[in-house]
């Protein structure tokens, strides 16, 4: 393994639009090596590949490739200068042969007709050099979606790529699949090319990779070699611990939970194929139940279900003690149930209405469209969620597109407490927005439990979890394995310790 | 290495899968022989073989337009212009003969160059503008037929007749018709050419394939490097040209331009490119199975004119009802497709 970099990154930076990206990441690749890009959602890896790639342009930092520095203007460049990338979603028009999407745009021709006898040879040869055996005649639709990703790698591949980008590319492949890609990263590797491999199956990036660098909330946390760096460590790096970042929450109601009160929400063996093993769960009133564990482990499916946003195929859910029947998103709703989703920019707010129009969405909704809500009374309860969220700017005609992440996520909270829920979900309410806006929202969610309400909370980082939190169900691999009671448990160490436990009863 | 060697059958057979694809285009040609039989069945003298050569004699310019038209369906995109560039172009072949005193064979050459040029620039307009092909070729199908209307609002003879006599010649004439014979005119022959041309294109060159790209997820063939600007702007040249032809056409076939010829003729396209088992969300379909469709509107004009005492419109009811009836078919098809794949 050659010690001079293919690709050395140095400061990079990147800005949207009041939110640092990445703030001064540093990244080396050397030929041959596989090199992990780690770090939870948000903390800059996508960001940092699509700097890499081209897709975005740095606000600051050099890039290096093959010691010259480039600057690229758009993924083709990037290509044409031999960065290749495997996206997680298969980019392959499956109309097409399988032999057609290896080639297009390079197909081998007599004169100026393709040949279709010799790409289909050629194709077979590829697939055959990667262990795939294909009719490569057959369009590409008629196979699964993992066949299709691993076409999607045998071109890339083919391109002649000194750098090849693996953006997640096992989440739908099974073990054998695996195998096989894996087989082929390592083949690569010794014939010198050089991958970044992000992926959120630890067990593979430990197989599979020599370097790992850890990003956290857009900033470097590190580079290690694998073996200098175990399990524990690394989750420890990822999920961080910044406490004292943020101002200590103080639940103004301890302990409130009445003992021998029936929950409002209980989950018996409710589970869905494929999305989270049937598991057990109650919510009580006035309680805060934290949903704790890594990416893709499960946390948000866990939250679907009970807000009927995802249709369960195993166990029930009890209401009040009574079985709720038919749930899905409008009866969860008239059960008193608010989801705040995770991508509040797809599935939650309308970007060109304004501030108190989006407030106002969900309770003018409960209401029935012939019952608008009168324009004094919406006026004051937008004024009031305004100043009691402390939104800024505190302009209720301003187009929520406008507002940073963080304001937009208060508009959303705001939304759900007007309709004045009795259990509150919240996937992710604290993603990618600022310091203040996280300590704003954290201090809400303790009000409101301290009024009574009970709160589902999902995040990824187990300060804020363990801070909030009466009681913590941890997930690993789509599946419950503990729910955490007592305070002495109730701490980031003790999460992570079952989160890597967890992983060993395998 | 390969320890390990993965093989996987497609999830349909290779059987099933080839007659899937070919389920519409075979109900097309299923529907042609039924109305076929029935003409037959029904109507003296609906045997005889000019019936079937009428039907490239009167649609040859139908059928240029719906080549042109497959193409732009088959990359996603839709052009409404057609129908009104083909009479600016008649219109143009007469003007320039008549008015301009420019020789015919250059007025033609003129007229097709234009059609082209003017497919290139709508196509770069939405690329490069993401326009909505549905919007930006309403430009055409607006600005060209009023611009037919200015240069005349009522018929106009072409000049050079000799020169416009060559599309009816009879370039092939098999005894009399009475006796069962049939002939087919120099017209019929160059639609001939651009079906076979097309079909070439589409198949074997990798501007063809990669119309069928585009039209299969244009952000994939953008990322997997392929060029999808020359491919969208190409597409609305062929359809240009094809207008411009078809308007050639017309005039060799009448040696008049009328200003309000071709009114809906872009409809009538789509209609026979859809019906020919072309999916209109695009990156499926044949160009033969364009001609099927154009034979099905022929056919169906045929009977009603043996009929003798039925409107015209009889044509379009039928054809709405086809239509319908294709593309229930093809959501049908594509369903059972999703669900056979995991």
């Amino acid at each position: 393994m050659s010690d001079d970099p293919i690709v050395q990154m140095t400061g990079i930076r990147k800005d949207f639009t009041g939110v640092r990206a990445l703030d001064g990441v540093d990244f080396t690749l050397r030929p041959g090596e596989i090199h992990a890009v780690m770090g939870e959602n948000g903390a800059g890896k996508s960001t940092l590949i699509k700097v890499l790639t081209g897709v975005h342009a740095p606000d600051a930092g050099r890039i290096r490739l093959d010691g010259r520095p480039v600057g690229f203007h758009g993924p083709a460049a990037a290509q044409a200068a031999g960065i290749s990338t495997v996206y997680q979603e298969v980019n392959l028009t499956d109309n097409l042969s399988v032999a057609e999407n290896l080639f297009a745009g390079r197909e081998p021709r007599r004169g100026p007709f393709i040949d279709f006898r010799a790409m289909r040879r050629k194709a077979k040869a590829l697939l055959d050099d990667i262990g795939l055996d294909l009719n490569v005649a057959a369009p590409l639709s008629s196979y699964s979606i993992a066949m299709q990703q691993l076409v999607a790698i045998a071109r890339a591949i083919d391109v002649e790529a000194k750098v090849l980008i693996l953006d997640e590319p096992t989440s739908s492949l099974d073990r054998d699949e695996v195998e096989v890609l894996l087989g082929v990263m390592r083949r690569l590797a010794a014939q010198g090319t050089a991958m970044v491999f992000i992926s959120h199956f630890l067990d593979q990036v430990y197989e599979i990779c020599d370097r790992m660098t850890v990003l956290r909330n857009g900033r470097l946390v590190g580079e290690w070699a694998t073996a200098d760096l175990p399990e524990n460590e690394l989750i420890g790096h990822m999920l961080g611990r910044e406490a004292a970042e943020l101002e200590q929450i103080e639940r103004t109601v301890a302990g409130h939970r009445v003992a021998d009160e029936a929950p409002l929400a209980s989950a018996a063996g409710l589970g869905r194929k494929g999305s989270i093993a049937p598991y057990d769960l109650d919510v009580h009133r006035g309680e805060v139940v934290g949903l704790a564990g890594l990416l893709g482990s499960g946390r948000t499916e866990t939250v679907r279900l009970i807000a009927g946003a995802d249709r369960a195929d195993s166990g029930e859910l009890r209401l009040d003690g009574a079985k709720a029947s038919g749930h899905n998103p409008r009866t969860a709703a008239a059960r008193g149930i608010a989801f705040c989703p995770e991508n509040r920019k797809t599935e939650g707010l309308v970007g060109d209405l304004t501030v108190g129009e989006n407030m106002i969405l969900a309770m003018q909704a409960a209401r029935g469209w012939a019952r608008s809500v009168p324009a004094a009374r919406r006026d004051r309860l937008v004024a009031e969620f305004i100043e009691k969220l402390d939104i800024r700017p505190a302009d209720p005609d301003m187009p929520v597109k406008n507002l940073s992440g963080g304001n937009q996520q208060k508009v959303l909270l705001a939304r759900w407490m007007l309709v004045e829920p009795r259990l509150l979900i919240l996937d992710e309410p604290t993603r990618g927005i600022d310091v203040g806006a996280k300590a704003d929202i954290q201090r809400l969610v303790a009000e409101l439990s301290g009024e009574g309400m009970a709160v589902l909370f999902v995040s990824a980082e187990l300060d804020e979890v363990t801070r909030l939190s009466d009681r913590i169900a941890v997930l690993r691999d789509r599946e419950l394995i503990a729910v955490l009671e007592s305070e002495s448990e109730r701490t980031v160490e003790h999460i992570v310790d079952t989160i890597v436990a967890g992983g060993r009863h395998e | 290495m390969s320890t390990h060697q993965l093989t996987e059958r497609p999830s349909r057979s290779m059987l099933f899968d080839g007659l899937a694809r070919y389920i519409p285009i075979g109900a097309t040609v299923a529907l042609l022989l039924a109305l076929y039989g029935g003409g037959v069945a029904n109507y003296p003298k609906f045997d005889s073989p000019q019936v079937i050569a009428k039907l490239f004699i009167d649609n040859a310019p139908l059928l240029v337009i719906a080549v042109g038209m497959t193409f732009v369906i088959l990359s996603g995109g839709i052009d409404l212009s057609v129908g009104s560039v083909m009479a600016f172009a008649t219109m143009a072949c007469a003007w320039l003969t008549v008015d301009a005193g420019i020789s015919a064979p250059l007025a033609v050459a003129l007229v097709l160059a234009f059609g082209t040029a003017w497919g290139l620039l709508i196509g770069a307009v939405i690329h490069y503008f993401d326009v909505q092909p549905f919007i930006a070729t309403l430009v055409g199908l607006f600005l060209f037929r009023g611009l037919t209307l200015q240069i005349s609002d009522t018929d106009v003879s072409m000049r050079d007749v000799e020169f416009f006599q060559w599309g009816m010649v009879h370039a092939v004439d098999v005894g009399e018709i009475r006796d069962g014979g049939f002939w087919l005119p120099n017209l019929s022959f160059v639609a001939f050419a651009v079906v076979i041309v097309a079909f070439t294109v589409l198949h074997y060159t990798r501007f063809g394939r990669g119309v069928y790209a585009v039209g299969g997820s244009e952000s994939s063939a953008l990322l997997m490097g392929l060029p999808v600007a020359r491919t969208k702007i190409g597409v609305y040249a062929v359809s240009g040209f094809c207008a411009a032809l078809a308007g050639v056409l017309a005039a060799f076939a009448t040696k008049s331009a009328n200003p309000l010829a071709n009114v809906g003729a872009e409809l009538d396209a789509i209609a026979a490119v859809v019906i020919g088992g072309t999916l209109l969300t695009g990156g499926a379909g044949f160009v033969l199975g364009t001609v099927a469709g154009v034979m099905v509107w022929g056919m169906l004009n045929t009977l009603i004119a043996f009929q003798g005492n039925l409107s015209s419109w009889w044509a379009r009811i039928a054809m709405g009802v086809l239509l319908l009836a294709f593309i229930l078919l093809q959501r049908v098809l594509a369903r059972s497709g999703e669900k056979r794949r995991t």
